[in-house]
Order: C-alpha cells, then sequence, then structure tokens
C-alpha cells in the first residue's frame, strides 16, 4: 500500500536514509529496528509525506505522495511521532479528539466523543478524559497520542477497500511492560482490521514478537527484511549494533529473542 | 516554553467549558454592547444617550434648531465613528495577537514582536516628520488621509520583506519569521528614532502623541477605510480555526491531521498584517490588547479556538472602548492617549492573573 522505492534522504552532503526499499501492505506489522541515527525515524517521516525524499520515491498505491494532497493524506495515514510538546492545556479529551476532527471529515460532535472515549480506553487511559494534557507522565500522554491516532484511522467514512496505514515511532519507548503489551497488541488489532502498521521499536524482542517482518536499518540502509528468525542473527547484528549479540528462541513458541552477549 | 509553567495552569474540564462557552459568548456579546453604549454617551459635551432620538430625527428630516444640530454632529459624526473604529481596533489587535499565539505556539507572540506594527510607525513617524519637506509631493494629494494610508503601507511592506526572507526555500519557517521579525521591528525602531531625533518640536509632539495611540481622529471615511479589512479577517479567522487547533501540537503534527500547513501560515501572516496595519492606521500605536485578551479568554474558556478567535475578537473591542471611555472622562476637558491608559489598567490586571493563576497558555 505504502512504498519507498531506492527513498534517499541527504542533508549537507550526509545521507541520512540510502536508497531504501520498504512496503507496508494491509494486515501486517512491519517493525523497522537498528541502532541510534540508523535513519529509523526519516524514513518513518518520508513515508508519512512530513519531508520528501532528495531521490527515489515514495508511492501510496502507487501514487508519488507528493502528488497526494494533505487531507487525502490525513484520512490514508496517521503518524504518532516520537515526541510532541504541547504548550497550551488541553485536556486529553481534546488532544485525543483533534484526530476526530481533521479538517474536511465532517463527522457530528456526539459521534466524534464517542469514538475518542473508545479510543482512550482503548489505549488504557480511561478516567483521564478530563485530566490537561500538559500535567501527564510520559508515557500517558505518548498513549494520548496513540488514542489520536486511532481516532485519526477511525473517524473518516472510506470508499470501499480504501486501506489506511498507522505509522508509529517508538510507542513504547517511555511505557512500562504492561503497556507496552498494550500499545502493540492494539497495533496488532489494528493490522487485523485491515489497516497497513509500521512501527519503530528499539526492542529487538518486542519486535520479534509483534511483527511480520523487521526492518533492520545501518548507517541510512535497510540492512535485511523478513520474518523475525531471518534477520534477528547473531552475525548480522553483532556487526550492525557493534557489539557481541546472542540470538536464542523462546522454548514455547519458537519465537526467537536476543540479549547482548556478556561472555561466558 | 516549559512544560513546568503549564503544569501550574488548571482549567476547567471539557465538559463543563462546553456548557460555558456559548455563556461566555453571549456574555462577552452583552458586555460589548453596553461598553459601546457608554461609549456614545460620553464625553465632553455632556451629552448622553437620551439625546440620540432626536440626533437621529434630525440626521433624516434636518435640524430644527442648533441644539439638535449639535447632538447630532456629536452623536452620529464624532462618537460612532469613534465607537465602531474601537470596536474594530481592539477587535483586530486580539485576533491578530490569538492567531500569532497559535501559529507561533508561543503564547507570548504578537504581532508587534514580528515587526507588522514596527513598519507601519515608521512609516506613520515619517509621514509626521517628513511631510512637510522631502515627502509633501507624495502625500499632500492624500490629506489627512495620508497618515492612515501610510501605516498601512508600512505594515504591509513588512510582512511583505518578513514572508520573502523567511519563505526563500518554498516554506514558510517559523523560528526565521520569528526572528527576522524581531530584526526588522528594532531596525524599523531605529529609524524611527532617527527621524524623531531630526524633528522639530511640533513634530515631535505629533509623533509622541501618535505613537502613545488614540481612537480621537475617527471620521466616516475611516470607518469606511477600515471596514473591507475587517471583513477580511472576519472571512480569513474562521478558516483557520481547526487549523490553529492542530498547529498546537507541531507543524508536523498538524500536517499529519490533514491541515494545509504553508496555506495556513500565509492566511494567518496576511490577515494579521492587514488587521494590525489597518488598526494602527486609524488609531496609533495600542500595545497590550493582542497578548492581554487571547490570554484572559483561554483562562476562562480553554484554548480551542472555536472560543479564542470569537472571545477575543467581542472582549478586545470591549476593552479598548473602556480604555477610551476612561481615557475622554479622566482629565475632562481634554483625553489622554489610549496607549497610556490601556497599560496602565491591563498591566496591573494582567500580573493578576499571571500571579493568581499562572498563565492560561504559557507552556
Amino acid at each position: 500500500m505504502l512504498q519507498a522505492r531506492k527513498a534517499t534522504f541527504e542533508v549537507a552532503g550526509k545521507r541520512l536514509v540510502d536508497e531504501a526499499d520498504l512496503e507496508i501492505s494491509p494486515g501486517r506489522v512491519v517493525s523497522i529496528v537498528g541502532p541510534n541515527g540508523a535513519g529509523k525515524s526519516t524514513l518513518l517521516k518520508l513515508l508519512s509525506g512530513e519531508i520528501h525524499p532528495t531521490d527515489g520515491a515514495i508511492l501510496l498505491e502507487g501514487r508519488d505522495l507528493r502528488d497526494v494532497a494533505a487531507g487525502e493524506l490525513a484520512r490514508r495515514r496517521a503518524v504518532v511521532s516520537q515526541s510532541t510538546v504541547l504548550s497550551f492545556p488541553f485536556t486529553v479529551l481534546e488532544v485525543a479528539l483533534l484526530g476526530a476532527s481533521v479538517p474536511g471529515f465532517g463527522m457530528r460532535d456526539e459521534a466524534m466523543v464517542g469514538l475518542t472515549v473508545d479510543a482512550i480506553e482503548t489505549v488504557g487511559l480511561k478516567g483521564f478524559e478530563e485530566r490537561i494534557y500538559t500535567e501527564l507522565s510520559g508515557g500517558e500522554r505518548q498513549r494520548v497520542h496513540i488514542a489520536r491516532a486511532l481516532c485519526q484511522l477511525e473517524a473518516p467514512v472510506r470508499p470501499q477497500g480504501e486501506a489506511a496505514a498507522l505509522l508509529l515511532d517508538e510507542p513504547t519507548a517511555s511505557l512500562d511492560f504492561s503497556h507496552q503489551s498494550i500499545v502493540l497488541g492494539e497495533a496488532r488489532r489494528q493490522a487485523r482490521l485491515g489497516r497497513a502498521v509500521l512501527v519503530i521499536l528499539h526492542d529487538l524482542n518486542l519486535a520479534a514478537a509483534y511483527a511480520d517482518e523487521i526492518v533492520l536499518m545501518h548507517r541510512g540502509k535497510v540492512m535485511a527484511r523478513g520474518p523475525a528468525h531471518e534477520v534477528l542473527l547473531d552475525e548480522l547484528l553483532s556487526e550492525v549494533y557493534g557489539c557481541p549479540v546472542r540470538t536464542n528462541t523462546v522454548p514455547a513458541d519458537g519465537i526467537p529473542f536476543v540479549l547482548p552477549y556478556i561472555g561466558a | 516554553m516549559s512544560v513546568e509553567s503549564a503544569e501550574r495552569v488548571r482549567t476547567l474540564p471539557m465538559t463543563e467549558r462546553a456548557r460555558l462557552v456559548p455563556r461566555f459568548l453571549a456574555a462577552s456579546a452583552v458586555i460589548l454592547l453596553a461598553a459601546a453604549l457608554l461609549s456614545l454617551s460620553v464625553g465632553p459635551t455632556g451629552i448622553t444617550l437620551t439625546s440620540l432620538p432626536r440626533a437621529l430625527d434630525a440626521a433624516w428630516f434636518g435640524a430644527d434648531d442648533a441644539a439638535t444640530a449639535r447632538e447630532r454632529l456629536v452623536l452620529l459624526d464624532i462618537r460612532l465613528p469613534r465607537t465602531l473604529i474601537g470596536m474594530f481596533v481592539g477587535a483586530a489587535l486580539a485576533v491578530a495577537g490569538a492567531m500569532m499565539q497559535g501559529l507561533f505556539r508561543n503564547p507570548l507572540a504578537d504581532p508587534g514582536l514580528i515587526g507588522v506594527s514596527a513598519g507601519a510607525a515608521l512609516a506613520a513617524v515619517a509621514t509626521i516628520v517628513l511631510g512637510n519637506t522631502v515627502l509633501a509631493p507624495f502625500i499632500e494629494p492624500f490629506g489627512i488621509y495620508a497618515l492612515p494610508i501610510a501605516a498601512f503601507l508600512g505594515g504591509a511592506v513588512s510582512t511583505t520583506i518578513l514572508v520573502s526572507i523567511a519563505g526563500r526555500h518554498g516554506q514558510l519557517a517559523i523560528g526565521t519569521l520569528l526572528l527576522a521579525g524581531i530584526a526588522l521591528g528594532a531596525l524599523a525602531g531605529a529609524l524611527t528614532g532617527l527621524l524623531a531625533f531630526g524633528s522639530d518640536d511640533r513634530e515631535l509632539r505629533d509623533l509622541t502623541l501618535w505613537s502613545m495611540g488614540s481612537l480621537g481622529g475617527a471620521s466616516w471615511p475611516k470607518v469606511f477605510a477600515v471596514i473591507p479589512f475587517g471583513l477580511l479577517v472576519l472571512v480569513v479567522a474562521p478558516k483557520l480555526i481547526r487549523a490553529l487547533n492542530g498547529f498546537l501540537l507541531g507543524e508536523a503534527q498538524a500536517f499529519h491531521l490533514g491541515v494545509n500547513v504553508e496555506k495556513t501560515k500565509r492566511l494567518a501572516i496576511l490577515a494579521t498584517a492587514a488587521s494590525v496595519g489597518a488598526a494602527v492606521a486609524v488609531a496609533g500605536v495600542i500595545g497590550f490588547v493582542g497578548i492581554v485578551v487571547p490570554h484572559v479568554v483561554r483562562i476562562i474558556a480553554g484554548p480551542d479556538h472555536r472560543v479564542v478567535l470569537p472571545g477575543s475578537a467581542l472582549l478586545g473591542a470591549t476593552l479598548v472602548l473602556m480604555a477610551d471611555v476612561f481615557a475622554r472622562i479622566v482629565v475632562r476637558p481634554a483625553e489622554l492617549p489610549i496607549g497610556i491608559v490601556m497599560a496602565a489598567i491591563g498591566a496591573p490586571v494582567f500580573l493578576h492573573l499571571v500571579l493568581k493563576r499562572g498563565v492560561g497558555g504559557f507552556g
């Protein structure tokens, strides 16, 4: 559905993303992993249309993303960025409502509020509706933005068969164990609903557990793409992360897990 | 802006706000109406609103005696245009302030900050000081309208320069816009100072008074002159409401939500230049309205632009009218410049709000 084709983004002679190929499609969760500065967030910004590639292309169902108007784009994909600073005291409900009130969606107010309250409950923030956003903890704020993105996907009336994408930049960064699984479980549920989900993760084990496909990035390049057991390999990871790494599998279900190798 | 200061802010829950908002707007409209009637009623001649029926009668059917003719003149040709201009100036400055704060995501932003007022002021001062000498051939044909026209052009030119500096790469960089605006404002201020330095006593008095702001020169032609600008803002501002709400999350997030970011920035800048240029043109420099009014609205009704924009317009108009009424009566029969009144009344009120409640919207 949404595709990066040899997408390159260069700033001041430095290639932050270097001929990256990637595709996300409805019903699947793709996770981008890689060390700090690998170009993960830049690639996500390219896919969201926030920045345009200096070379190569980003395609939405074959159309160049530059030719898609902001309004249509808002209907086709929702984005949760790494950090959002809000300088005015909106309530949680109001921030999440912004997702449902995208220009041109034209939904009735009660419907919007109902939808938004559901989304807030989904991310585990029931009862927080009237709290002031700026008074929340980092993890709570992050979940408010995920609720906002869910509203953005849920609110518009779509033509039959029109797919939408959910792009998440490190949604679990400041979350505790249980909220990580709430958020990533919701990402999987969105995939089951037919969304194309892209999620940047630092935790390789979460990526292995929740993603259908893992994209490993290093210095702007896509080093490997595929299911967890094809990407999470000792040698590859040790080279990319620059430290010895050991891969193993969870005995019960065969999902790979990764730990740094501390030696015998 | 740090998050810490925002954490002290207490605003009402949204459901309560939603209930409050229509009442708040209705109450503001009623207060504005009362202020307008008061403004029509107060002045050094002692003529009050009770004379209005006679004055209207005289306007339509001709005056049959000198006293009625005088009432007509005072009420309909002096106080009414003055009241209308005051409402326009207050609403324009407050809405422009609210839009700038939303656009820059900075509660301290103000039209004064990006140099629009300074550009308008420079052009006006140049007209006062050089109007009898160097610029005389250009200025004389416009007669008494030379000053307002110059002020408006000054505001428009400084906005154009600003947008061309900050928009070099096809996108308006908000940070560059702010910094360039501050620099342009300082430059305009320096040139204004230079002109003041080279002016004679009478010119100096003229420009000092003008720079303190006054609604004293209001007339029907001025009312007609500001109508197009008032309409422009009325048309543009509602289109910006959702976009500005999205902007509060940041430019990138606004784009993610489907806001046409570039168009929003350009429309908001255009509306600000038009309204502030026109306001400075007819009333001189009146500070304070653009910062204090949107804050008061946010403290009462929350940061949603569906309330902040219309609320600021109503409250801004009321504030300027009340300050003008005060300016007219406090040193009767002379008048205080409204800028002085505004600062003297507004600054303590503002400080009180800051100390008592934190500032709605400081983040």
